[in-house]
């Protein structure tokens, strides 16, 4: 055996510095479908306690929904369990490429592929489509996947601000004399809740010749007048030459993802990403409860537009009763506490009271901007929303940060 | 403060604090301190090649060496 005691005690150092930094991450185990009322063990081997989840990215309230659970089940009948193979082997079924053009449709692109998970799609799609006469121009806050992603492409890399404009174009500047720029950025940037201005961002990839890439896994199926994404939102439909999102969120939770956008960047990816290239794609009857997903979507408005509702409800009551938010009109509505600590104990009080909503804080987000990210849902309903609310309000008065400024929370518990 | 500190002071600041940022002092850790991520050394070392006319080399661009102002500016010496 070469796993030693001393390579063990290697690693036990090092799960016990991750405990030390206070950021040992714990399951929480849900004894329910995923919704907006969930029971939940935690910790391991306590009593389940009903709980109204705040936390999940569960946005149109689809996860469970009968509909998408029956069309899974008539995909598991009709098309069976799992491929066995990779897509370009035998591991392709109509189904498949049914899913990807009716996402063609719904995000207003050339051509779509699949991919196991948007991880795999933000880690494959650069190193497919760029060489080292290219460079990467990325949002500071882009989400972890793209930058691995960007880890994995020789192209050149450079950042810019959180949506500075003015700094993006500094870069592309500096960049001009590059073969191909590729501007990379979320539709909306998940520890925010802020989306990106993707107006002007087309407009400077338009003036300086640069591609733009997008990952809207926390916008499609809701953001924009019906739901298609950022790119509708700000007008820019048709104009995003790489759209990557997931179907684990808003689009049926389950899992997979997809790159969408140019047919020839398509088609790249087809031959040359490694995610696609080497691992099986999404299950049959994860593709089936998409499909019927996308039907739902295409047909009415009603679940986004009851969750901008919501979002909208949201946000004012947390407002009025004098939390300090990130600004933004998304439903992910973070409630700020900057200290570290202060994230967690509030965390832990709200769980008290029958609220799951979980502190984030450094290396999430960056030091003294610690906070509770709140995350709404269709699913819920008014009286979900006053019942976090009252417990909010318990909570915030407790710490007394009600009606304190970004300062004053900070003099009282520090950064 | 010699002139390189306050060069390589002033570029940090523009390009990574954000306008409600408090300043930065010639010890302020940059990387430990979450102010610079590793990822966006690329450009900073960028901006000393160019301006000192120097080459560094990948191995020598450690965070470490790149965690302060002061550490960068003796970084930057032994290749001068």
């Amino acid at each position: 055996m070469s796993f030693s005691k001393s390579i063990r005690e290697l690693y036990q150092q090092e799960i016990k510095e991750i405990q030390g930094q206070g950021i040992f991450k714990e399951e929480r185990f849900i004894h329910a479908p995923q919704a907006a009322d969930i029971e939940v063990e935690f910790p391991t081997g306590a009593s389940l306690k009903k709980v109204i989840n705040m936390c999940s990215n569960n946005y149109l309230g689809l996860s469970s929904h009968p509909d998408v659970i029956k069309a899974a089940h008539e995909g598991l009948d009709h098309r069976g369990y799992g491929m066995s193979s990779v897509r370009f082997i035998c591991g392709t079924q109509d189904i498949h490429r049914e899913l990807e053009n009716k996402m063609t449709e719904f995000l207003g692109t050339e051509d779509t592929v699949l991919f196991p998970s948007c991880m795999d799609a933000n880690a494959g799609v650069f190193e497919a489509i760029l060489n080292e006469n290219d460079v990467m121009i990325s949002d500071r806050l882009v989400h972890a996947s793209i930058i691995d992603g960007i880890r994995l492409c020789k192209a050149q890399h450079d950042t810019y601000k959180h949506s500075n404009m003015s700094h993006l174009e500094q870069k592309l500047e500096l960049h001009a004399d590059k073969r191909l720029k590729v501007i990379i950025t979320d539709g909306v940037f998940s520890m925010d809740g802020d989306t990106a201005k993707m107006d002007e961002i087309v407009a400077l990839a338009e003036k300086h010749d640069a591609l733009v890439f997008v990952d809207d896994s926390h916008s499609s199926g809701f953001i924009g007048k019906t739901g298609r994404g950022t790119h509708e939102q700000y007008n820019v439909l048709g104009k995003i030459d790489i759209i990557t999102t997931t179907f684990g969120k808003a689009l049926g939770g389950a899992s997979g993802g997809c790159v969408s956008g140019r047919k020839e960047i398509v088609e790249l990816c087809r031959q040359k990403a490694r995610p696609y290239l080497f691992s099986n794609t999404m299950a049959p009857v994860i593709v089936s409860g998409v499909i019927r997903v996308l039907d739902i979507l295409s047909q009415s408005t009603e679940r986004r537009d009851k969750l901008e509702e919501n979002a909208n409800y949201w946000r004012k009551g947390l407002t009025d009763a004098g939390f300090v938010l990130k600004e933004g009109d998304t439903p992910i509505v973070p409630v700020m506490l900057f200290n570290a600590k202060l994230s967690q104990d509030f965390s832990k009080d709200l769980y008290q009271e029958g609220i799951y909503a979980i502190g984030f804080f450094f290396p999430v987000v960056p030091k003294g901007q610690a906070r509770i990210r709140t995350q709404i849902s269709a699913g819920h309903e008014k009286h979900h929303l006053d019942k976090a609310l009252e417990a909010f309000i318990k909570v915030g008065k407790k710490y007394d940060i009600l009606g304190k400024t970004k300062k004053e929370i900070i003099d009282v518990y520090g950064m | 403060m010699d002139e390189m500190q306050k060069a390589v002071l002033e570029y940090v600041e523009n390009e990574y604090l954000e306008d409600d940022d408090e300043e930065l002092e010639v010890d302020t850790p940059l990387i430990s301190g979450g102010i610079v991520d590793s990822f966006s050394m690329v450009s900073l070392k960028r901006f000393l090649e160019n301006k000192y006319n120097i080459s560094i080399p990948d191995e020598k661009a450690t965070p470490e060496a790149f965690d302060s102002v002061n550490n960068i500016c003796e970084l930057v010496k032994e290749f001068i």
